[in-house]
């Protein structure tokens, strides 16, 4: 039997290990009646066995500054660009080039809106509308040679997301619950939180970027809503009570188990187990989005109450999310397309998230829990060095992001555009690159987690991706 | 190993098991270099030695038999054979494969490979490429010579493998597994018990033709073809706006009820526009073309995306036909199959003359039903008389005429007006001037002349109709030049704007003007102007060089009826960036004619006025014919004729704009097209390429011709090609058997799966041929072969020796598609709505949900009625963000072709049935039902809704579980009265009065448990 074949009818080590198929009912009842709030014990399994390399980070925090995040008003100090304000922008950085909106238009150079300052030990320049992340300098990797392969929000974002622009391939998060499973069997592998910014075109996101594509549903994305039902359907329906609710689950199962005897189909086992879970989701998952337990200097420290659906909100779920064992967190914060006005709207939009992500960060090092999580932060492309108006449009060959956590060297700088931001020349990163090192941190060789499909091994890479060694701590 | 290895300690030994005795189950056999050799040297070997030429090692090919026995095989000599050799190489600088490709060929491949060499190294054509043949179907003993051909196959293999097949499942299991997988609906309870009581030998196959000619078989065929062809109701990509395309949609529903041939079906898709006096069902099936997602992005490159659409035509028709990973392609030469990028810009080429937008809102056709086609015809021939009744010249109309004539003659010589200047009750300057009522009703401007100005006049008309607004901008002398204003004499009147209070205490309403009408306008400065809603637009009348009084008329585009105590208020206003053209003198009038006219003729055309002029004695034939027909409109005898006539149009007009549209192909000069190296759209150094099929397969003669998509289309449904008929085929045996003959549905290539019946595999796709590409037909031989009616009982010691069922010694049993899933508890409960087609519905979905959607932002319409009970299909299928139901089990985006959903079992699914409003309400209504008609003991009741929802009664054990939760939360629900009251009040269907609400809900409890259980979402 294929292992693909055995991974399609693969049950949760809960189910193996709880219950045998004889005498259901009691032992349903009894999983079902286990608090399992705030423990992070149990967990599902995915389909490495062995890890490939040692495992330096469990779990992944990806902030996605979506819309396109300016690498030259956040990570990226280019004086030269300043020096060069208003004059014709060299064409031979642009001739032939693909450009998004500027595509027949006079290029301007546009000089940073903002100055930067050096921070931490090592002197990281970051741009002055981030105080906060500079605060925690000397925790970040800085990276600013990132280039990307599509242009248009929509595409890029599936690009970083599954490694190649077409359509119907699983997003990172999914490839990382496919081969770790979760710490978790209260909460979905794969998380996804959202927000929108004030300052800024909110573009389209599309489910896409958290669908497994052709791996498993069940290594799809969730999203958690911060108004509604957290995740949908997690409310027992109107007029029923969460002990009547638990009467309908119980009967169900005792009737499949019923049936189980007489067919004997292990799909029922699982069907059991996902009915298990699904309760226990009705209250784990209101348990983790309600935050008042929370003492107050955490909610200073965010900047928020939470509940309120802000990225500060998101930032403290994620936390929560990390602390439950959630594998990969994924929070988008839709605000970053200044193609306008960006001196103001980019401040607008680094201010909602410059002092929750710092929280978060010293948060998870507080909690001893850095060292274990990987923290990726940027967009899906960068910002033209052209102006588009007063605003800069997309530009896909040079922009910056960060990484921090586990196994990561902090307080360094990686890569560099060129002297007027637009080319990123030195320590190239392609998108794949990103992927590879992020699976090598989480003790996956990206070469060797691959999914058959349609004939050929497919794996998150593609044909490309390399580990960025001078990053690794 | 990267994945989990067998070894590991979870497994259950029953899967240990079974994974040893797999291999000892295989009887020894030849080697066929297809089944046994192809797929070892494709997945270790063909990647540096096979057909992509500029990834190849060595000069070596081992897709090729002539590169092959050149230099690494010696037939016959395995020792001497050097792909053994290296394959066997302890030394790891000459070990194949490399280290580096993270392969390794197990000893039982090289034992194939050495056995193969040994035997002679005969060498096949990947069969998949190989036109099929025909084989008998083989004798088998204890099978007549009439069986079923496809039993007589099975069976053969099951006897060579020493396996016997399952018996038949029980009736009840069988009518709802045929049910199902005729229509994707249960049976009733009704059918069931018929087909058990029905022991006549024909009873199986008379289910079959009852289910197959059922209108909903469409339904069920359709919803695994619009996976195919990734059809859906939005774009796509990034604001992944709307287009209609649901005709298409139940083009391919009646396609499959009407047993359309699959050639037929093929082409009409690939090219329906094209064919000779196409049809409007052919144009709609060529929609097809232009289901792939598309842009709407701003700052999106229209050649970036043309080369991303045509890659993507060529991936889905690769696949949904030829069953060919051609994508790999578009980059490079395939690393597996003989297919190489030529091929695919090739194939793409096809399709270079179907027009589109690149980027942007794809323009749609209109097209009409039968049914509005058949309402058109009948109002058309109603009209027609109507028509005849109009010009008809009865004595009543003649002696009207004669009359009408003499006094509109009188009124036009005495310069009769329609139009009744209007005494302002108010009159306000915006901007400081004085505005002074003059006696001839006039308003004359004075003091200082502002840079902009509006001027506001309000008036309380007398009752009576009103139809348009005059207004008269004059010369005076007191202005510049003497002419129309004091700036430079002309103006520029930029807004016009009329307000109605019915009353003084009604809240004013702003009129919608239909038309504006001026005697004259400056070039670039129409009247229209004046109504468009823009300030930096306006009427001008080129008054600086033309003295001459001016007239405008503002026609309301519905008449008003004005009482006592309404009033009117005008507002023109002056905001053109050139200063001080204010109007300097100006007066207004109202008219009650429904045909307005600017001139003071009587409100008369300027024609018919004319000819009133002449004397009735003078007149011409044109004169008389003209007066004849104005008259016509106004004559009293006709007056019902007329309006008549004029409901008819409007109904006429109503059905026109009501056609649905939908997106079809329309053939324009093809582009041209190049190979893009590595696929960069940027770089346009590639050959042009014009259209051909791959050259792995047959080719087609093209001769000169533009555009041969029609010949595509031809060639793609012919005998010639060895893939279209097999992959159909495999594909239809997939939803009856669960897995098809070959198991990659959607590769054929050397990298998928061999057959595993290949005779029969070829069998049926002959036989589909010969039969006229007959896709019932084909169909009843599937589902009336004893190996569908088997039971899906897995016995263990059948488990342990064919797993994944290969073999067929049994049925197969999975979850319902996500669709069905909907449809059954909708049916089940008597929710379900028959309707076929039409637009995509709105069932129950959480708010919120599309928060994501932008440009513009969007909220989900729930439907009403009906369109809350459409079957699943009918679902709006929003690509980024499809519904959360039909997501959570499976169904998926139609962004790429779908042939094989997965079947996943998830928390997500359990959710969705437990809360989700669809379930709940399906759920209440089936309580409903078991109370009102499931008789009086709790027994009956729960019996009944077993049986709607099974077919069959409760167990003992399911009775005792159930029963004791209906009386307790009977119980609980009469304690708490409101609750009980909140849970019937879920879902749009109304409580039904005469129930009791603590017994409605406790009994929906009881169905929300059925409607839950494993084998309610089931096909056994």
């Amino acid at each position: 039997m294929h292992l693909q074949e055995l991974i399609g009818t693969q049950n949760t080590r809960r189910t193996f290990l709880g219950h045998t198929l004889t005498g259901l009912g009691a032992t349903a009842l009894a999983s079902i009646m286990t608090p399992q709030a705030n423990a992070a014990t149990a967990g599902t399994s995915g389909v490495i066995e062995a890890l490939h390399v040692p495992q330096r980070a469990k779990r992944v925090i990806w902030l996605c500054m979506a819309g396109g995040m300016s690498h030259l008003e956040t990570f990226d100090h280019k004086p030269k660009l300043a020096e060069m304000h208003d004059k014709d922008m060299p064409e031979s950085y642009t001739l032939g080039q693909p450009i998004a909106q500027l595509q027949g238009k006079q290029l301007k150079c546009f000089a940073p809106q903002h100055p930067f300052q050096k921070y931490g030990e090592n002197g990281q320049e970051l741009c002055d509308i981030l105080p906060h992340l500079g605060g925690v300098a000397d925790e970040l990797c800085i990276i600013r040679s990132l280039k990307t392969e599509a242009i248009n929000h929509d595409p890029a974002h599936t690009f970083m997301n599954t490694g190649t622009t077409i359509s119907g391939r699983p997003a990172m998060g999914s490839w990382l619950t496919y081969g770790l499973g979760a710490e978790t069997d209260n909460l979905p592998g794969f998380v996804v939180l959202t927000s929108i910014g004030k300052h800024g075109q909110a573009q389209p996101i599309a489910q896409r970027q958290w669908h497994s594509g052709f791996l498993p549903s069940r290594y799809q994305g969730v999203e958690f809503h911060s108004t509604g039902d957290p995740v949908l359907y997690v409310g027992n329906p109107r007029g029923v009570n969460r002990n009547q609710q638990q009467d309908v689950v119980s009967a169900v199962n005792q009737l499949n188990g019923t049936l189980n005897a007489s067919v004997s189909d292990p799909e029922i086992a699982t069907r059991i187990a996902q009915y298990e879970l699904a309760f226990r989701m009705q209250t784990s998952v209101p348990e983790l989005m309600d935050v008042k337990d929370e003492p107050e200097h955490v909610f200073e420290a965010y900047g928020t109450k939470g509940g309120d659906g802000t990225f500060a909100a998101n930032c403290l779920l994620a936390r929560r999310l990390a602390e439950r064992g959630v594998r990969f967190i994924q929070l988008y914060h839709r605000g970053w397309d200044h193609h306008g006005n960006i001196k103001n709207s980019v401040k607008g939009t680094a201010t909602e998230v410059d002092q929750p992500t710092a929280a978060l960060i010293k948060d998870l090092k507080d909690r001893g829990m850095l060292d274990e999580t990987l923290i990726v932060f940027g967009g899906e492309f960068g910002r033209t060095p052209m102006a588009q108006g007063n605003g800069r449009d997309h530009h896909i060959k040079g922009f910056s992001m960060f990484m921090c956590g586990g196994g990561i060297k902090g307080g360094i700088t990686h890569g560099a555009t060129d002297e007027l931001g637009y080319n990123a020349v030195e320590d190239v990163v392609p998108v794949h690159d990103v992927h590879a090192t992020m699976l090598h941190l989480l003790g996956i060789d990206h070469l060797r987690m691959t999914y058959r499909y349609q004939g050929r091994d497919f794996r998150l890479t593609d044909v490309h991706g390399e580990r960025i060694e001078k990053i690794i701590a | 190993m990267f994945v989990r290895s067998l070894k590991c300690a979870f497994l259950p030994l029953s899967v240990l098991l079974l994974i040893s005795t797999l291999a000892s189950a295989e009887p020894p056999r030849d080697i066929q270099f297809n089944r046994d050799v192809r797929s070892i040297l494709s997945d270790k070997c063909f990647a540096c030695h096979g057909p992509d030429g500029n990834k190849r090692e060595a000069e070596l090919r081992l897709d090729d038999e002539q590169s092959a026995k050149e230099s690494a095989i010696v037939p016959g000599k395995p020792d001497e054979s050097e792909l053994l050799r290296r394959i066997l190489s302890d030394d790891p600088d000459e070990r194949m494969p490399p280290g580096s490709t993270g392969k390794t060929i197990t000893e039982a491949d090289a034992a194939i490979l050495r056995q193969w060499i040994a035997e002679g190294a005969p060498w096949q054509e990947h069969w998949s490429l190989i036109v099929p043949t025909k084989a008998d179907p083989p004798s088998v003993d204890g099978l007549p010579g009439d069986a079923n051909a496809i039993d007589r196959f099975i069976r053969a293999t099951l006897v060579a493998r020493g396996l016997t097949p399952s018996p038949p499942a029980d009736r009840r299991t069988l009518i709802r597994r045929l049910t199902f997988d005729l229509t994707g609906l249960p049976p009733t309870p009704q059918e069931v018990d018929a087909f058990i009581a029905d022991m006549s030998e024909d009873a199986y196959v008379q289910s079959v033709d009852r289910l197959i000619n059922s209108k909903h078989f469409g339904e069920r065929m359709a919803m695994y073809w619009l996976d195919v062809v990734r059809y859906a109701d939005t774009g796509g990509y990034h604001s992944d706006n709307h287009r209609d395309v649901a005709p298409y949609r139940d083009y391919v529903i009646n396609a499959f009820n009407n047993n359309l041939p699959f050639d037929q079906f093929t082409i009409e898709q690939l090219a329906g526009d094209l064919l000779p006096d196409a049809t409007t069902d052919q144009k709609i099936a060529s929609g097809y073309n232009r289901l792939l997602q598309t842009t709407q992005e701003g700052g999106a490159q229209p050649k970036e995306y043309t080369a991303k659409y045509q890659a993507d035509r060529v991936r889905n028709t690769a696949s949904a036909w030829l069953g060919l990973t051609m994508g790999c392609c578009e980059c490079h030469d395939h690393k597996f199959d003989q297919l190489t990028m030529k091929d695919f810009y090739s194939f793409g080429a096809f399709f270079a003359d179907i027009q589109e937008v690149a980027v942007g809102n794809q323009p749609q056709t209109s097209f009409a039903t039968p049914e509005q086609e058949e309402q058109l015809a009948i109002l058309e021939s109603q009209l027609a008389t109507l028509r005849e009744e109009y010009k008809a010249t009865t004595p009543a109309f003649s002696e009207g005429l004669a009359k009408w004539m003499n006094t509109a003659r009188e009124d036009v010589l005495n310069g009769k007006s329609t139009w009744q200047a209007w005494k302002p009750s108010s009159l306000t300057s915006a901007n400081g001037q004085t505005l002074t009522l003059q006696d001839d009703l006039s308003v004359l401007a004075s003091g200082e002349n502002p840079a902009k100005d509006t001027y506001t006049i309000e008036l309380h008309p007398a009752s009576g109709a009103l139809t348009a607004i005059r207004l008269e901008a004059l010369i005076d002398d007191s202005l510049t030049n003497k002419s129309l204003s004091r700036g430079n004499g002309n103006f520029v009147l930029t807004e016009v704007e009329i307000d109605f209070k019915a009353s003084e205490t009604d809240e004013p309403k702003r009129l919608a003007i239909k038309e504006a009408v001026a005697d004259f306008s400056q070039d670039s400065w129409p009247i229209a102007n004046a109504i468009d809603g823009k300030a930096d637009t306006g009427w001008a009348v080129d008054g600086h060089n033309r003295r001459e009084n001016r007239k405008a008329m503002f026609v309301l585009t519905e008449p008003l009826t004005i009482s006592d105590g309404a009033s009117v208020t005008v507002r023109l206003k002056h905001d053109s960036a050139h200063a001080k053209h204010n109007v300097g003198r100006f007066r207004l009038a109202a008219t009650s004619e429904n045909q307005p006219s600017l001139d003071d003729k009587a409100g008369l055309p300027d024609q018919v006025a004319n000819a009133l002029k002449t004397d009735a004695e003078k007149r011409s034939d044109a004169e008389r014919v003209l007066l004849d027909s104005h008259y016509r409109t106004l004559a009293p005898v006709l007056a019902s004729v007329r309006d008549q006539i004029a409901a008819k149009e409007k109904q006429q007009k109503d059905i026109r704009s009501a056609f649905p549209q939908t997106l079809i192909s329309v053939s324009i000069d093809p582009r041209m097209v190049r190979i893009l190296p590595r696929g960069n759209w940027l770089d346009d150094s590639g050959e042009i390429v014009e259209p051909a099929t791959p050259a792995a397969l047959p080719s087609i003669e093209i001769g000169d011709r533009k555009t041969a998509r029609l010949e595509f289309a031809r060639w793609m449904a012919s005998r010639e090609n060895p893939l279209t008929a097999r992959v159909y085929v495999n594909r239809l045996w997939k939803l009856f058997f669960g897995q098809g003959l070959v198991k990659s549905l959607d590769d054929f290539g050397t990298q998928g799966n061999s057959p595993t019946h290949p005779e029969l595999l070829d069998w049926l796709a002959i036989e589909f041929m010969d039969s006229g590409w007959d896709t019932k037909k084909l169909i009843r031989q599937m589902v009336t072969s004893d190996t569908y009616k088997q039971s899906s009982f897995v016995a263990p010691q059948l488990r342990e020796i064919d797993p994944s069922n290969k073999w067929l010694a049994r049925q197969a049993r999975f979850r319902l598609d996500a669709e069905m899933v909907r449809d059954n508890a909708l049916a089940v409960s008597g929710l379900l709505s028959p309707k076929i087609g039409g637009p995509s519905v709105k069932p129950y979905q959480p708010a919120g949900y599309w928060q994501h959607l932008n440009f513009p932002k969007r909220e989900w319409e729930q439907d009403k009625g009906d369109g809350l009970y459409r079957r699943g299909l009918y679902t709006y299928w929003q690509r980024t963000f499809l519904h959360p139901s039909l997501l959570a089990f499976d169904a998926p985006s139609r962004e790429e072709c779908t042939v094989d959903r997965p079947r996943s079992n998830t928390p997500l699914q359990a959710l969705a049935l437990l809360n989700d409003p669809t379930y709940v309400e399906a759920a209440r209504s089936l309580a409903s039902r078991a109370l009102r008609d499931g008789g009086a003991s709790e027994q009956s009741r729960l019996d009944y809704a077993f049986r709607q929802v099974l077919g069959r009664s409760p167990s003992s054990e399911e009775q005792s579980v159930l029963i004791p939760l209906y009386e307790k939360h009977f119980r609980e629900y009469t304690a708490e009265q409101e609750a009980a009251n909140q849970l019937l009040k879920v879902g749009a269907l109304p409580k039904p009065d005469n129930l009791d609400s603590s017994e409605l809900a406790a009994w929906t409890s009881v169905a929300r448990v059925i409607l839950n259980l494993h084998e309610t979402i089931t096909r056994y």
